[in-house]
């Protein structure tokens, strides 16, 4: 059961047929201050990259693509900047993906659910959609009054407005969606003159009808009953990570407070529910700890500037860690309610331990994998070579009693550089190489030139003289070795003959 | 069962009037979304079985309105799919055999074709790889070809086959079954000097004895040296190739009483496009020349 719904559904005797809770619309009232600012300017930072990242430019020799970040699903390659990733090596991607997870989990360590409150899209989209809601239909007062007002045209103008510039915004995402997988300028043009494929526009509508109906509807919800993450997140929480907290032991016992009358005696929260109306999420923070609180810190904007009204210290919602809380609250045990509850606790406060074992682990974790990444990179094969041997004939013999074995060979070069290359065969005296196409002449080695980014096939002849007295099944090695004598590639199979 | 629709004490909302042993069920209706959906795929199914055959009848079905069939659909697809291959295969009916294999689009599309087509007709016979079966399927993957082994060559063969009674340009070649012309030891000798050829004579008395035989019964076909003869299909005796095998025991059976394959003629059984992609596909198999 949710611990945040209103007092009298608390007090009211809870019988079994209410376990299913209609949801209460959430009317967040506006707030300014710090933690305002700052997810003000993350929100316009998160959305400039998100919107804007498709269409910084990167300039690629030959027909690749010139997009920094492309996910090539066509071409199936996955380009960012200088690195090109083939399906193969999506080892990579897998390692980057581990690599956010244990960085967020270090930060959630430190910091609590800062990735909730500020970075996630869930709550970037929605603060957005909460902008432009109260850009027409005002602040939370407002917007009350009109869904519980008479319909009429003014209430009918301001919603379909609003809807209309939530699905305008919704579009545009399920939009920029597509250019991350698609040449962006080519992208655009195609979807607005109706050439783009069916893909294209599914993809844009699905994405528009989430991103409308998560971001503009369903909005904490998504984070309460939809995300994995808040109900796992707990895990990488302890008595040192930084949560937006009250301080009940400054703040208890709260109560109504007229201008001039004595701090003693009671708490600092004057109950003006002003943490209530601001949370995104509907909770009252004072209920403690929550799975509901995304960790945005608008609460403590909003207590800061009640604080600074009634000519208290700003802080009685804070970012804290529960090992402060804990301090505190054994130090001013024995000091009655009021304003001398703050010195004795200035005293008291926990230092921030910001290094500890858990952290420690993190950090160590995310290094490794960090390394791991990087040395994968850079040891990365650029050129390969796959050996497929022919299984109908296993062997040929020929007139003047060679024997014969056809291998298909796939080159894949990955990187954009034209070059010839020479194929060798260790593992068999004497043996000859014909390439299909390429000389069909027998040599000992033959040339090969590489078709830069691409995988190239090529049809092989071995064949091993007459009289070579060879077992049935001879080991050998293709080698491709580079112009100038390095080995590029290599790859194993074997030569069969037939039985003596 | 008692039927009695009564309020709920507790939430308020109606039981089904339903009891079992005390108990009694809230009347929960179906979500009105969920409904809606069932009515609308009603609705569709109505004119679904209007558009579309559906009902049986005494005599046959309703067809439907819009006439649809299966059968028709699949053959109009079909049809696109030969009207799109048409083009192609126009070209290569009609492109010299050497102009296909020069051209990387035609021999993309012969090596696709031809490898279909090959696995279809021939690799019954020859091998799925063209390797050939043991006992006079000739392998067409090595370099040894007894009718020859051009791409010109090879279409005639394919078109007209080889020993068949059904086409009268198919190649023709007889060996005498030599058990009723010479005697056992001339058969041995014969046999003896063949194997001279690849260097594994063991009697050269016997051998001397063979050639001559040899000189009279067996060069006009197989060569004087054993190098045989394409003209007259007579295969080499001189290389690693054996149709019927290699030994002398092998040889003196084939000399006494040959045995020789038939191949059918595939000029009106497969198309001409087919057969010059076969072609071209036999070709590229190992030993084209």
């Amino acid at each position: 059961m949710r611990m945040d719904r209103p007092a009298q559904a608390r007090e009211a005797p809870v019988s079994p047929a209410s376990l299913y809770a209609d949801r209460v619309k959430v009317y967040p009232a506006r707030v300014h201050g710090r933690f305002r600012n700052f997810k003000w300017a993350f929100l316009v930072f998160a959305l400039a990259v998100y919107y804007l990242l498709p269409w910084l430019r990167w300039h690629r020799p030959g027909d690749a693509p010139d997009q920094l970040l492309l996910i090539d699903l066509a071409g199936r390659r996955f380009y960012l900047g200088p690195l090109e990733i083939w399906p193969q090596e999506i080892y990579l991607v897998t390692l980057l993906l581990i690599f956010s997870a244990i960085a967020l989990f270090l930060v959630t360590s430190l910091f609590g659910r800062i990735w909730c409150g500020f970075a996630c899209p869930q709550t970037v989209w929605t603060d957005l959609y909460m902008w432009v809601e109260r850009r027409i239909e005002g602040d939370r007062n407002a917007r009350m009054k009109l869904d519980q007002g008479p319909k009429n045209g003014a209430y009918w103008t301001k919603k379909l407005s609003k809807h209309a510039i939530w699905l305008v915004i919704a579009a545009a995402t399920g939009g920029s969606f597509v250019l991350y997988v698609q040449d962006a300028p080519t992208a655009v043009r195609e979807i607005f003159t109706g050439q783009a494929g069916a893909w294209t526009y599914s993809f844009v509508g699905i994405l528009t009808f989430t991103t409308y109906a998560l971001a503009g509807w369903a909005r904490e919800q998504v984070c309460t009953y939809m995300c994995p993450w808040p109900r796992f997140q707990a895990a990488m929480l302890d008595m040192q990570s930084l949560v937006v907290t009250y301080r009940a032991w400054r703040g208890e016992p709260r109560g109504k407070h007229k201008q001039g009358e004595s701090w003693d005696g009671r708490g600092d929260c004057i109950d003006c529910r002003q943490c209530v109306n601001v949370c995104p999420t509907g909770i009252d923070i004072r209920d403690g700890q929550q799975l509901e609180c995304i960790g945005c810190g608008l609460c403590i904007d909003a207590c800061d500037a009640v604080m600074d009204k009634v000519g208290r210290p700003r802080g009685l919602i804070a970012l804290d860690t529960l090992a402060d809380i804990q301090a505190c609250e054994r130090a001013v045990a024995q000091v009655p309610p009021g304003p001398r509850r703050l010195d004795v606790a200035a005293a008291a406060h926990a230092p921030l331990k910001v290094v500890r074992p858990r952290t420690l682990i993190y950090a160590a974790v995310l290094g490794l994998v960090g390394v791991l990444m990087l040395a994968a990179l850079a040891i990365r094969d650029t050129t390969e070579l796959a050996v497929l041997r022919d299984r109908a004939p296993l062997f040929v013999t020929l007139a003047d009693g060679s024997v014969r074995n056809s291998y298909t060979l796939k080159i894949i070069e990955k990187r954009h550089h034209d070059r010839t290359l020479t194929l060798h065969l260790d593992g068999l005296p004497g043996a000859t190489l014909a390439g299909l196409g390429v000389d069909e002449a027998r040599q000992r080695t033959i040339p090969l030139s590489v078709r830069p980014g691409s995988v190239a096939t090529q049809r092989v002849h071995v064949f091993a003289p007459a009289g070579a007295l060879l077992p049935e099944s001879t080991p050998v090695t293709f080698r491709l070795v580079e112009p100038d004598g390095r080995e590029a590639a290599r790859h194993d199979s074997v030569f069969l003959a037939p039985k003596r | 069962m008692p039927t009695k629709i009564e309020k709920d004490a507790l939430t308020g909302k109606e039981t089904t009037g339903h009891e079992w042993d005390g108990i009694r069920e809230l009347n929960t209706p179906l979500p009105k979304w969920w409904l809606y959906i069932l009515y609308a795929t009603i609705a569709w199914s109505a004119v679904w079985a209007i558009l579309y055959p559906s009902f049986p009848g005494l005599s046959g079905h309703w067809r439907g309105t819009t006439g649809w069939t299966q059968r028709a659909a699949i053959a109009e697809q079909m049809a696109a799919v030969e009207a799109e291959r048409a083009p192609m295969l126009e070209r290569i009916r009609t492109a010299a055999l050497d102009e296909i294999r020069r051209d990387p689009g035609l021999l993309q599309y012969a090596m696709a074709g031809g490898r279909v087509a090959f696995a279809d007709n021939c690799a019954p016979c020859h091998g799925a790889g063209g390797e050939g079966r043991p006992g006079g399927f000739p392998s067409l993957a090595d370099d040894s070809w007894i009718w020859g082994g051009t791409l010109e060559d090879i279409h005639f063969t394919i078109r007209h086959g080889i020993r068949n009674t059904q086409d009268e340009n198919a190649r023709m070649s007889l060996m005498p079954a030599y058990a009723q012309i010479l005697s056992r030891q001339e058969i041995d000798d014969v046999a003896e000097h063949v194997l001279g050829f690849t260097g594994r004579s063991t009697n050269a008395e016997s051998a001397a004895r063979g050639a001559a035989i040899y000189a009279e019964q067996c060069a006009a076909c197989h060569g004087a040296k054993g190098e045989g003869v394409r003209e007259q299909g007579g295969p080499a005796l001189n290389d690693a190739i054996w149709l019927y095998g290699g030994s002398k025991r092998e040889i003196a059976a084939q000399i006494a009483n040959p045995r020789m394959g038939v191949m059918p003629p595939w000029q009106g059984r497969l198309d001409e496009a087919i057969i010059r992609m076969l072609t071209v596909y036999v070709h590229t198999l190992g030993g084209g020349e």
